[in-house]
Parts: C-alpha cells; structure tokens; sequence
C-alpha cells in the first residue's frame, strides 16, 4: 500500500512537470521566437489567409501547377495515404489516370512523384522535373506570349530548393508558392 | 542513388557513433548519481520530488518489490490515460468539440502509450483533444521510456553485483532518467523543431479557402513539445494521422535528420552507459557493434529493394506514399531506423514499401526490437540474447556459462527464453486468428499476400511493442483494438517481469574466478556469434510466415502479378 500512495504522488507530479509545464514552456518559447512557424507558416495574399506554406493545395485548374495525387484530396482531416501496396491493382490504375492528365507527353517521363500520390496526402512540394512538364500547358491556358512563358520558367527556376545546406533532402518546388507567384505574372 | 543521398547516411552514421559516448558519458554520470553540469538546478527538483511523493532515495528494492512499484506506476498511467479519452469532451482544452473517445479505442490507445509502443489505432487531428494528447499521451511518452530505462539499469546492476538481495530503487530510477535526460533532450530537439516549422500553439484548426478557393481545414496543436519526445523516448504515435510525413509534423528535411537520429540516439548511446556501468567499455562497445552490424545489413537490403524495378508498374524507387522533399533514401533509411529502434513513428507509408523492404521492417521487429531498439528496452532485449549466446557457446565448448564473472544457471536460461519466446508467440497465434476470422480478414487494405503481410506487420508492431503500421489495415475495430492491445501487454511485461527476475538472481550471485576456460565476450567473435544467435532465432521463428507474405510477393510482382 506505501507504493501505492508513493506511485499516485508521483505519478502526478510528473503529470504536471511533463504534461503541463514541459508543454507550456515549449509554448511559449514557440509563440515568442518563432511566432510564424509555430502557428503553422501561415501564406497570406491581399490581406486574407490562403493556406499554410508547408501544407499542399489542391489544383485542379489547368491554370495552375498541379500538385501530387493524394488519397484525402488534400484535406487533412485526418492526413494520410493510399497506403497501396506494391502489388495492388491501385498501382496501375493510378498510372492510367496520370496518362489521361498528360495525354499530349510521353508518360514515361513523368516522375514518378507525379504518378503516384503522398504519404501525407498534403504533400506540398513536386520535383523540379514534374513542374518542368506543366509549363508549356499552363502558358497555353493564360494565352501567355513567348517572354511571358520566360517569366514562368525564371520564376520556378528561382523558387527550386536545392537539399538543405547542400546535403539535406531532395530538391523541390513548392506548389502552392509557385501558383501565388504565377498570379503575379503580368 | 545521388552522392549527397549517400552523404546523408554516412553523415547520420557519423553523428550517431560521436554522439555515443558524449551522452553514453553523461547519463553513466546521472544513473551512479554523479555530478553532472545540471546537478545544481535540477538536483533540488528531485529532492523535493522524493519528499512530495514520499519517496526514501536511499532505500533499494528487492527484483519482486521493483517489479511491483513498476507495475502499479504502469497501471496508474493506464488507468488515467483510458478514463481521460472518455471524458475528454467534459475537459477543457478542446477546441474542436471532439466527443469522447469510445472504450474499446481508448482502451488500445491507453495500453499503446503505457507499453511505450504509440500504436495508432486513433487518428491525431479527429479524434485526440489538445488535453488529452498533453496530458494524456506526452505524459506517458516521459513515464514509459524511463520505465524501459529503470529496468535496464535494474539488469545491469544485478549483473554487477555480488551476493546482494537488492536491484535499486525504481522510483529514483524513473525520476533519474525523467529529469536529467529525457526532458533536456525532449527541450532541445522541440526548439529545434519549432525552428523548422513545426507547430506549437493552442488555437483551433484553420478553416480556410485555398488559393482555388477550396476549404480546406489545417489542423494545429501543440505539436512540437509531444514530437520531440516521441522521438527521443522511442514512443512514434503521431500527434496528426500521418505522423512525420505530415508536414506540420515534419516539416523540412533537416527536422527530418534531427528526429530520424533522435530514433537511435538514447539507445545507441546507453550502449556505451552500460559499459561504463559494468565497469568494461569493451562491452557495451561490443553490443553497439553487433546492432550496428545488423543495422546495415537492413539498410541495405532496403535500399538496393526499395530502389529496385517494380515490373507492376514499370518503375524503379517509387514515391507512392513518400514525400518529396524526403525522397527515397530518407524514407528507407527512416523506415529501417524506426523499426530497429521500438520507435514506429514514420516519414513515409511502410504500406507501399517495396515486398523486400517491408520484410525488413518487420523483420527488424520480429527480432525482438534489439537492434538498437527502445530506450532501454532494446539493451535489455539485447542483454537476453547475449545470455542465450553465452549459454550456446558454452554448450558448444563443454563449458559452464559465465557472463561478467557470474555463472549463467538453468533459471536465467529458462527466464531468457521465456522473454524470447512469449512475443514471438502472440506475433504468430494472433496473426492465425486474425487469418481464420471474418472479424480479422475484412479490415484488409490489401488484397493476396500482402494482406498477410499487412496481419502480420500489424502484430509484430504490437507485439514488439513498435507502433509502426502497414496502414491500409483498418485497426480502429474491436477486434483488432483488444487483440492488439493484449499483444502490447505481452510484448512489453512479459519481457520485463523475467529481466527484472534475471536481475534479482544474478545480484545474489557469487563471483566466478575467470580462469583459461573463460569465454570472452568482449571480442569480435563475440559479436560474430551474437549477430548469429540473433538472426538463427528470428529467422527459425518467423522464416514461415514471412515467405508466405512479403517473400512470394515478391516473386509475384517480379511476373507482375496484382491483386
């Protein structure tokens, strides 16, 4: 019974020191020092809230860049994925609905990102390569002219994350930045 | 592979090797109740904890009574984690209105967390308040890695000791491991974490119109200070669904490195603590080689499978279910990590893993989560099947089994087995069952062999105490959350209560002289035959199973086979 009364003491008051203090300070450190990120990295334009920089959107536009397949059409409510296994009938049909999305190209260069959908579901980046394959639709699409059909180049060259201090991760571009910076394109 | 995908591996294996003995150094320091640079502020801290709680620091426990503390402190953290998700919509911090949690998931999400396992039976963002993932999950995320420590140091002072009745003092034990290394890591890799973007914060979900004008709900929370530890407590149970392929979770490839290392870093370094413990570095070095060796040996059969040619789709290194900004390399190299620790957080879905790759994965658990491992747990795990290899040897030889200079009997080798043999048997009956029952079949995501695999995976994880899941399997049923949550209290305690007993026996014992006939185990033929041991008793186990599962997958994509 000494344990027992023991264990219930303590289990409390490590309740408090990791479950409520450990948390608040961390809280307040975030909110201080790093107000934009712990708030979740908000974007945005003309004064309103369009989205959180590190979660994708979904673009169905063919004016815009389109993103990843994802299992929960980008709504994470909860996050997650097709969680397809390698030898599952959704494999190919995935590839089928890609071909239908890139008729005019050879399907086969299209990265693999492209084809097939994310672990979270809100993956908000593409490859560098699978944004390459969207410019001449969406310069299409807006009747852009030759220089303005540049600026899209230009403009994703520019927005290209190369692995993080060189080494980090893979390199990408970030869908939903990209759009926003496409509206501006006069 | 790209060479700076090849640097990133190497530079994980540097950091992991040079950050060993730092903290290996440091937490050898805490555990003999050394003085340490955070002695003079968190020294008082635990006076006054003992003297709140009415705690003796001074006074051990015989193994039966260690056993008992540890196992009501586990009891009460259940209890108050089950009732908590009930009641959740009567307690404050809730801001989506969630209603209570009901009691068949509440009572495998309760058990998940207090075995140290973080199954994910629950989605984070819809079904978990801010309160109960605080107070609730963090929580158990401190009290059960510093269990899983508290009885590693309980084995290794009973193999140090001679002729003594007494293995330690739990309570100190806990509130040791809790104060002076759990909290500092947990602090600073959650500030390195919020730098990165993952979020901390108190407000509702966003509910907002896309830049197409879509909604789109973004859930928050206070993310940051729950992942940190669920990293570095060997726990994983995501604060969002998709665990640390989300992005809040995981936001940057960097934040990936810092959690990815933070999957082995206590582990691997209390390696080096054991050694110091035992007063032989050479030993725990020669544990740290043996599941380093086994570690690369994953890593890369799941590399050269994951970066191989799927003739179902035609593709080589697929990203169904990755994330782009983490690519192949680091999802393989996170999934090997994360189910050789007893981690089971992931950055990318193990689900759509190539056959052989997932083999690895669940291999890596099957063998009893001692390839590094969990906190804790993992050496002791270890430290099992070093007393099996011990034993082995010394029938091969002709010799008594001796192990620091203390004779191995019939009971440490009876109790040795049965921590072996009680996981491995409810990974394989309880898979049979769920293979026999409607209850067990149609919570299938996927169809042909890789629906065993998606059973089997589910109860190794559970079993092994992991958390990590082939996803597509729909576990929040009832079936799955009692059978899978009985696992996890198999996994975890029947593993615990025979080390603690191995500790109480070897503490009794008398010194054995060394002499010529000695068998050394701190050379590398040691961790030769330990490799061995470890993978002929995996392998035996489970070879069946697994090539009636992701084997034959295997060949039946390479025809092109789907399901």
């Amino acid at each position: 019974m000494r344990h027992l009364f023991s264990a219930l003491r303590l289990f409390l008051i490590m309740t408090v020191l990791t479950g409520i203090i450990y948390p608040l300070i961390i809280t307040g450190i975030g909110q201080i020092v790093f107000p934009r990120q712990a708030n979740g990295s908000i974007i945005t334009v003309d004064g309103k809230i369009k989205g959180s920089e590190l979660v994708g959107q979904k673009f169905i536009s063919s004016r815009y860049f389109w993103g990843r397949p994802s299992a929960i059409d980008y709504n994470p409510m909860p996050s997650g994925a097709t969680n397809f296994g390698p030898t599952s009938v959704g494999l190919p049909n995935a590839l089928q609905q890609c071909r239908k999305q890139f008729e005019d190209l050879d399907w086969r260069a299209v990265p693999s990102d492209m084809l097939f959908a994310s672990g979270s579901g809100v993956d908000p980046h593409l490859s560098p390569d699978a944004a390459r394959l969207q410019i001449n639709r969406i310069a299409h699409v807006r009747g852009f002219r030759v220089e303005q059909r540049q600026k899209i180049v230009d403009l994703m060259e520019h927005l290209i994350e190369t692995p993080q201090w060189g080494i980090f991760g893979e390199p990408r571009v970030n869908v939903f930045l990209l759009n926003v910076a496409l509206d501006q394109i006069k | 592979m790209h060479l700076h995908e090849v640097v990133q591996i190497v530079l994980y294996l540097f950091f992991l090797l040079a950050l060993t003995p730092v903290l290996g150094l440091f937490m050898a320091k805490v555990f003999n109740g050394g003085h340490t640079w955070l002695t003079p502020l968190l020294r008082p801290l635990e006076k006054a904890i003992y003297r709140l709680a009415g705690i003796d620091e001074n006074t051990e426990m015989r193994w039966s009574t260690y056993v008992w503390a540890l196992l009501i402190f586990n009891f009460i953290g259940f209890v108050v984690v089950f009732v908590m998700q009930m009641i959740q919509d009567k307690l404050p911090l809730n801001p989506q209105k969630l209603p209570g949690v009901s009691m068949v998931l509440a009572f495998n999400t309760a058990v998940s967390f207090m075995t140290n396992t973080n199954w994910q039976s629950y989605a984070g963002e819809t079904s978990l308040s801010y309160f109960t993932q605080m107070l609730g999950l963090t929580v158990q995320n401190f009290l059960s890695a510093a269990t899983g420590v508290a009885v590693l140091l309980a084995l290794t002072r009973g193999l140090t000791r001679r002729s003594l009745q007494t293995i330690g003092n739990f309570w100190v034990d806990l509130v040791r491991t809790t104060l002076y290394v759990l909290l500092p890591l947990a602090f600073i890799l959650a500030i390195l974490l919020l730098g990165q973007g993952v979020v901390q914060t108190f407000s509702p979900s966003l509910h907002i119109q896309t830049l197409e004008s879509h909604t789109q709900i973004i859930p928050l929370g206070p993310a940051a200070s729950q992942i940190a530890i669920k990293q570095m407590g060997t726990n994983g149970g995501g604060f969002f669904n998709a665990n640390s392929s989300y992005p809040l979770e995981n936001p940057t490839p960097l934040s990936n490195f810092f959690q990815m290392l933070s999957l082995l870093l206590i582990p691997a370094a209390l390696t080096y603590t054991y050694g110091i413990m035992v007063n032989s570095r050479r030993q725990g070095w020669v544990i740290f080689a043996a599941m380093m060796v086994l570690f690369l040996m994953g890593l890369m059969v799941s590399l050269w499978a994951e970066y191989g040619y799927n003739p179902v789709t035609g593709i080589a290194g697929s990203m169904e279910g990755k994330e782009v900004r983490f690519g192949v390399t680091n999802s393989v190299l996170w999934a090997t990590a994360t189910t050789a620790a007893s981690n089971g957080s992931v950055n990318a879905m193990h689900d759509s893993l190539s056959p052989l790759a997932g083999l690895v994965a669940m291999f890596n658990i099957m063998l009893g989560e001692v390839i590094f491992g969990g906190v804790g747990a993992g050496l002791y795990g270890m430290l099992i099947f070093v007393i099996i290899t011990v034993f082995i040897a010394g029938l091969m030889v002709g010799r008594t089994p001796e192990y620091l200079g203390k004779k191995i009997e019939a009971f440490e080798v009876k109790m040795s087995m049965l921590a072996v043999i009680a996981p491995s048997l409810v990974i394989l009956v309880f898979s049979a069952i769920a293979c026999v029952t409607d209850a067990g079949l149609s919570s299938l995501g996927n169809k042909g062999p890789h629906g065993l695999s998606e059973i089997l995976y589910a109860f190794s994880s559970a079993g092994g105490n992991n958390g990590s899941a082939f996803a597509g399997l729909n576990a929040n049923t009832t079936f799955y959350n009692i059978m899978l949550g009985i696992a996890m209290l198999i996994g975890r305690f029947a593993v615990i209560v025979p080390v603690l007993a191995i500790a109480g026996s070897m503490a009794n014992k008398k010194n054995a002289p060394f002499s010529a006939g000695t068998f050394q185990t701190d050379n590398a033929t040691f961790v030769v035959l330990l490799v061995a041991i470890v993978i002929i008793v995996g392998g035996l186990t489970f070879f069946p199973a697994l090539s009636l599962g992701p084997i034959v997958e295997h060949l039946l994509m390479l025809a092109g086979h789907v399901f």
